[in-house]
């Protein structure tokens, strides 16, 4: 098929993608964050570019409660994702032993609170625990615990994947040497899928931290995650405040996902194929 | 090589409770049976070859015994002890698989270690034995280094010196050869080989589709087809006398004709070109002949005091075309297509000075000795 190679593989093609990828991608992907940032440093934007550089919005931030809304995001999702990255793994290898049936049960019963809007979810949960004996409403736990059923999903099909493409002879070989279970669990599985499993709490980490829909529903007055700092901010009008918020938690998020991939980067191995 | 007289002595110490019996195993996966009524004892320091086509049930027949299936039936012994529901970790085996399947996260040390940690040898211990096991598969001085830096053959050995650190009784080798390349191969098989004498203890159950590989390790050779049991026997037994076409296709090379009894010692082919065959007391009906090609010689047999001569008794002298000819450096294989039935038999002699043309008229010959008869079927 002489066709579709040139066109991926042909000089003038090749500069025909890049083009494209600039004008269609770049735009849609970087520019609305180049904008925020630039936002974030404007005294006040009315023509095509911002009017001024200012510091201010930051140093307002640096003397507000910001950063506590920073510290509970940070502590909401890192709870989150850690209980989902238990949950989801943990059903993922319980399921291993269980009938494919059970199986794609199990599947569909976590991608549930994906597939509902997360709205849904939000109400759902303020209805749910609203009486006794299971009152949550007004607690920081049903933040968390909101949090945790949103992105348990996204863990357990990672894990799941990953579990499905590890070869058998590993644990067979481990067993075959003597090793118990647990030690085939804790010596050989789990370390051959760390990779998959910091994946997959980077991505929870990351969806925890900009949770905004079922976060509206349920936070308490004192639990305030950045989101719904940055929201109230835009509400009132204090766009470049909200803008500054946003990238703090922009900056945040990144920064956590890459100590998380450098994790990763020095615990994946080359699997003789 | 003092030391190695030294690791040798201390692992064949280690190594009890080696044999490994089937006793009626039967395997299905819901409702195919893979592993069919299955008999065999491995005796204790014995190396049993498993060899069949892909698919005749080698690999169930070694999870089996490794505990990695369920036998439907039957039991499954390891020195002398039911394991047949003891878990995987409890059975106190060795085993080697095709992929090597190296703990990728560990260095070669760790790895060599995994066993002897798993099964609790003391702690002063298992450096000692680690550094025994590298020496004995020639690994010693990789240990530092993680399977992804070392070669096929090299990660193979490493393989070898995890199995064998644990001085299991029994080893299990499934296609352990089979990623390396042809040279890599021959030599793994020579130093399987010594291993294997250097341990007398140990029994080892190989499962492969590589006939040489049995013939060259194997002290038996078990043939299997189709989830069941066809042959077993030495090497030598197994070559001279196959008990059907199957194990005589399976090991070695072999002609084999569609022929009928008729008389003591005598078949005919089809078409009626009658053949003395090794007197086996006769039989009846349909029949399948087996020539190995190398007991098969071009032109007229020799005579008893030189030249060639028809009368030779018990020599069998047959006559057609050379339809297939092959240079194979030593040897020319030739094709003789026999009329009037058209059956072919490939002879393979020592490197002819002048061969014969593609459908010259020749003469074959072999001794009745070296005509097997065997039970109906297998033939093209
Ligand atoms: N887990 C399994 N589920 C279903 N069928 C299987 C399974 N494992 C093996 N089989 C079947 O069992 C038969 C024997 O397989 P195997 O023992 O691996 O053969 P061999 O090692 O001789 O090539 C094959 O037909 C294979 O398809
Ligand atoms: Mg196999």
């Amino acid at each position: 098929m002489p066709a579709p190679y040139s066109l991926v593989h042909g000089r003038g093609a090749r500069w025909a993608l890049r083009a494209l990828f600039l004008v269609l991608f770049l735009p849609l992907f970087a520019l609305p964050l180049l904008v925020i940032a630039a936002a974030s440093f404007a005294t006040g934007w009315s023509g095509a570019l911002p009017n001024g550089a200012t510091t201010a919005h930051y140093a307002d931030l640096a003397r507000g409660d910001s950063a506590d809304a920073l510290l509970v995001s940070l502590l909401t999702a890192a709870a989150a994702s850690g209980l989902a990255l238990l949950t989801g793994t943990w059903a993922a290898l319980a399921a291993q032993a269980l009938p494919r049936r059970v199986r794609r049960a199990v599947n569909a019963l976590f991608v549930l609170p994906v597939a509902v809007p997360s709205v849904v979810v939000g109400l759902a949960f303020l209805v749910a625990f609203s009486e006794p004996p299971l009152l949550l409403n007004g607690t920081r736990e049903i933040v968390v615990i909101a949090h945790t059923v949103l992105v348990t999903a996204f863990a357990h099909q990672s894990v799941t994947a990953a579990l499905a493409r590890l070869d058998p002879a590993y644990e067979q070989s481990a067993a075959s040497l003597g090793a118990s279970p647990a030690r085939v669990l804790w010596q050989v599985k789990l370390p051959l899928l760390l990779p998959s499993l910091t994946a997959a709490a980077g991505l929870c980490f990351a969806l925890s931290m900009g949770e905004l829909s079922a976060t509206m529903m349920l936070y308490p007055p004192d639990w305030l995650p950045l989101p719904v700092r940055i929201h109230a901010a835009t509400d009132r009008g204090a766009l470049f405040t909200g803008a500054a918020l946003a990238v703090v938690l922009m900056a945040t998020t990144l920064a956590v996902l890459l100590a998380v991939s450098r994790i990763r980067s020095k615990a994946s191995y080359r699997q003789p194929s | 090589m003092n030391v190695r007289a030294a690791n040798v002595r201390a692992m064949n110490g280690g190594i009890r409770n080696g044999g490994i019996r089937f006793d009626g195993v039967t395997v299905a996966y819901d409702a195919t049976v893979v592993l069919d009524d299955f008999d065999l004892t491995v005796e204790p320091g014995e190396v049993m070859a498993l060899l069949g086509p892909s698919g005749s049930g080698k690999t169930t027949a070694l999870r089996a015994v490794a505990g990695f299936v369920r036998p439907r039936t039957g039991r499954v012994l390891i020195g002398g002890q039911d394991v047949t529901a003891l878990p995987p970790h409890r059975r106190g085996i060795g085993m080697v698989v095709q992929q090597y399947a190296l703990f990728p996260h560990m260095r070669v040390e760790a790895n060599v270690a995994f066993g002897l940690k798993a099964r609790k040898v003391p702690r002063g211990e298992i450096a000692g034995r680690v550094a025994e096991a590298l020496e004995m598969t020639g690994m010693d001085g990789f240990a530092e280094r993680y399977p992804r830096e070392l070669s096929g053959g090299q990660q193979q050995r490493v393989a070898i010196a995890r199995a064998l650190a644990v001085r299991p009784g029994v080893l299990l080798l499934d296609e352990p050869l089979s990623a390396l390349d042809a040279r890599l191969r021959a030599g793994m098989l020579t130093e399987l080989a010594r291993l294997h004498r250097e341990l007398p203890g140990l029994s080892m159950l190989y499962v492969t589709h590589d006939q040489s590989e049995a013939l060259t390790l194997a002290d038996r050779i078990a043939v299997m087809d189709r989830a069941r049991l066809r042959d077993c026997g030495t090497p030598q037994s197994l070559y001279r006398a196959p008990g059907s076409a199957f194990t005589a296709s399976f090991v070695g090379s072999a002609n084999l004709l569609a022929a009928r009894w008729c008389g003591e010692d005598a078949v005919e082919l089809d078409g009626g070109v009658r053949i003395r065959v090794r007197g086996s007391g006769g039989g009846e009906g349909e029949a399948t002949l087996c020539i190995r090609p190398h007991l098969i010689g071009l032109g007229e047999p020799p005579g008893p005091s030189g030249p060639p001569s028809p009368d030779v008794p018990d020599m069998n002298v047959l006559h057609g075309a050379v339809t297939g000819l092959q240079w194979r450096g030593a040897s020319h294989r030739v094709t003789v297509s026999l009329p009037p039935s058209g059956a072919e038999l490939t002879a393979e002699v020592r490197e002819l000075s002048s061969p014969p043309a593609l459908g010259e008229k020749v003469s074959v010959h072999f001794a009745a000795a070296d005509a097997v008869v065997l039970p109906p079927g297998g033939t093209p």
